[in-house]
């Protein structure tokens, strides 16, 4: 039975040793030359001015949690909406349910204020 | 497919409380928007009791389908029967219970939310799930539903710094007890080619499986189930979360989610890979003896109450796994006898606690006990009566479940084990009775008035009661027990 795994752990080697073996040569065998100029950091051409560890509003996560949520209630309801006439009654309405208890929660956080931004 | 060979007669507990919890949740929400007004707390409270009245009706509807419909529904995922009913029936119990004996406590913090008691119901419907569950992707949507609004709960007290500590290290914990179990269900899913429960014990019995997977599958599995049930060595995160969390969600989280786990213990080692059983049985004698060790001697030196039985409940984990070990409906009745003993003990346990706490005191510490005696004769007794029933003394409750476990594991003959279990009981013993100590031989620190509510008074009282009254009468409670697992 483990045998059928023999090609992936194959590949995982193989993809490590390729990606270990690019970067080590580069190191191993490219010109090592640093000057303050080229150790100082980066940012799209501008000067780095503040740490890159911003505290930022916790409505970000809010949203972005409410994002997720909604986003795959449209990723389940795509390939749903593809094979209704195979899923039928029972499906549509199955479906029905679900959308139901995801409302329950939307008009939860609706009420709750978790829409406003202010 | 149709609605019909669904079977969801079988399920309508779960369907109650499901539409029950999201209709409370709507009340609320349109009745609460105030926060923190009068009009906001008398919402609550319209919440308190619907979840109250949620929960009986979930009861009485379990309890007329007792045994009946017995089972798979819902496509095979899901199994009815009368352990699984009997399970449900405490599980409403505990949650019943918790929501009268905290709201009190919750109203003088400022926490009596709806929301405290939606998730709460959301969590009892993931335990009901649970209970039931035929297939590994059930057991793991319980088990989920049932984890993430306790997550929530914990973290409540959003102000509490050692309620976010706690609300952190069982999250993370939890979600490495669920890592764990679904690597464990992986390696068997691909051992055996399926899900479901019944046809994974029956692909293990005809044994075409290499061993070494299955076994390799059963360890994690046995790891997954020894988080959440809290037995040594993976008992790291229980003290700090019973310790930190308000004292009502560690009421909450010592009674009913236990039952729940205990169940998925059941379904999965006495169901799905009981032809393993010799495996197995090396595993849990290991965590019974740890846990029985580790819980009791700890525990001694513990000045924080709510710790304190933080590490009773280990020791009382290994007990429950000591019933487990016989492999026989004999033990494995003498194990359900435990837990519901034990969850009922913890109820009262957690209530006397609760009801010493007052604003700005919590009565978390071993020395609040003191002079209780003479405070407050008859919830001294309360207090008593639960100690004495968790060190095992008989005529209490808790006699008879130690004795039913060790009687079963003596008859399957782990003769050394059932040594080694009294032997910590006895050490067990010291940290129950200096609170008895406490109460009766120590003068009161702490001389405030005790106002218990009507409806809390009642209950504690009756919750003592009925572990005196089952300790002197157990056969009833014990006969049931043997019933469903000999049904199973």
């Amino acid at each position: 039975m483990l045998e059928n795994y023999l090609p992936i752990l194959l590949f995982l080697l193989i993809g490590f040793a390729v990606g270990v073996g690019a970067l080590a040569a580069g190191f191993i065998l490219g010109p090592h030359r640093p000057n303050s100029e080229k150790t100082a950091p980066y940012e799209c051409g501008f000067e780095a001015f503040e740490d890159s560890r911003l505290k930022f509003d916790v409505r970000y996560y809010l949203v972005a949690i409410l994002f997720i949520l909604f986003d795959l209630e449209i990723a389940f309801l795509f390939p749903w909406g593809v094979a209704l006439k195979q899923v039928g009654a029972f499906g549509f309405w199955a479906m029905v349910l679900f959308l139901g208890i995801l409302v329950v929660g939307f008009v939860y956080e609706w009420k709750k204020g978790a829409l406003e931004w202010e | 497919m149709t609605f019909a060979m669904l079977k969801l007669a079988a399920a309508s507990p779960e369907v109650l409380v499901l539409v029950g919890a999201c209709a409370i949740l709507m009340v609320d929400v349109f009745r609460t928007q105030e926060k923190n007004t009068k009009k906001g707390a008398e919402g609550a409270v319209l919440t308190y009791w619907l979840s109250l009245i949620l929960l009986f009706l979930g009861a009485f509807v379990t309890f007329l389908g007792f045994g009946k419909h017995t089972g798979l529904a819902l496509n095979g995922y899901f199994l009815k029967d009368s352990l699984g009913d009997l399970l449900k029936l405490f599980i409403y119990l505990a949650a019943f219970v918790t929501f009268v004996y905290s709201r009190d406590y919750l109203r003088e913090r400022g926490l009596l939310t709806g929301e405290f008691f939606v998730l709460a119901l959301f969590s009892v419907l993931g335990m009901l799930v649970l209970v039931s569950a035929s297939s590994f992707l059930t057991v793991f949507l319980g088990l989920e539903l049932m984890s993430l609004p306790l997550y929530a709960l914990i973290a409540l007290d959003r102000d509490s710094a050692t309620a976010s500590e706690a609300a952190m290290k069982y999250f993370v914990m939890g979600a490495i007890a669920t890592g764990m179990l679904l690597y464990g269900m992986s390696m068997l899913y691909g051992a055996t080619g399926s899900l479901d429960l019944g046809k994974v014990s029956e692909a293990v019995r005809h044994g075409d499986q290499k061993h070494i997977v299955l076994v390799f599958g059963l360890v994690f599995m046995v790891v997954g189930v020894a988080f959440k049930l809290g037995a040594v060595p993976f008992h790291m995160w229980l003290p700090d979360v019973y310790q930190g969390s308000p004292t009502p969600v560690t009421l909450f989280l010592s009674a009913a989610p236990k039952l729940a786990a205990f169940a998925m213990l059941l379904r999965l080692f006495m169901g799905a890979l009981e032809p393993l059983a010799v495996e197995w049985q090396q595993m849990l004698a290991i965590l019974a003896v740890l846990s029985m060790a580790v819980g009791n001697v700890i525990a001694v030196s513990q000045t924080n109450l709510k710790r304190m039985l933080g590490y009773s409940a280990i020791a009382h984990v290994g007990f429950l796994f000591l019933g487990m070990l016989a492999t026989n409906p004999q033990g494995y009745s003498a194990a359900l006898f435990y837990m519901i003993t034990y969850s009922l003990m913890s109820l009262a346990s957690f209530g006397v606690i609760l009801l010493l706490s007052r604003l700005g005191f919590e009565a978390d510490r071993v020395e609040d006990c003191k002079g209780l005696g003479e405070r407050s004769p008859w919830f001294a007794a309360v207090m008593a009566v639960v100690m004495l029933s968790m060190a095992g003394v008989p005529p209490f409750l808790g006699f008879w479940a130690k004795w039913e476990v060790l009687r079963t594991a003596v008859d399957a003959g782990h003769v050394s084990l059932a040594l080694v279990a009294v032997a910590f009981s006895v050490i067990g013993a010291w940290y129950y009775l200096r609170v008895i100590w406490f109460m009766y031989f120590e003068k009161a620190q702490d001389t405030a008035p005790l106002v218990p509510t009507v409806g809390m008074g009642v209950l504690l009282s009756a919750n003592a009661l009925a572990l005196l009254y089952l300790g002197l009468f157990p056969s009833s409670l014990m006969a049931v027990c043997v019933l469903v697992m000999g049904a199973h």
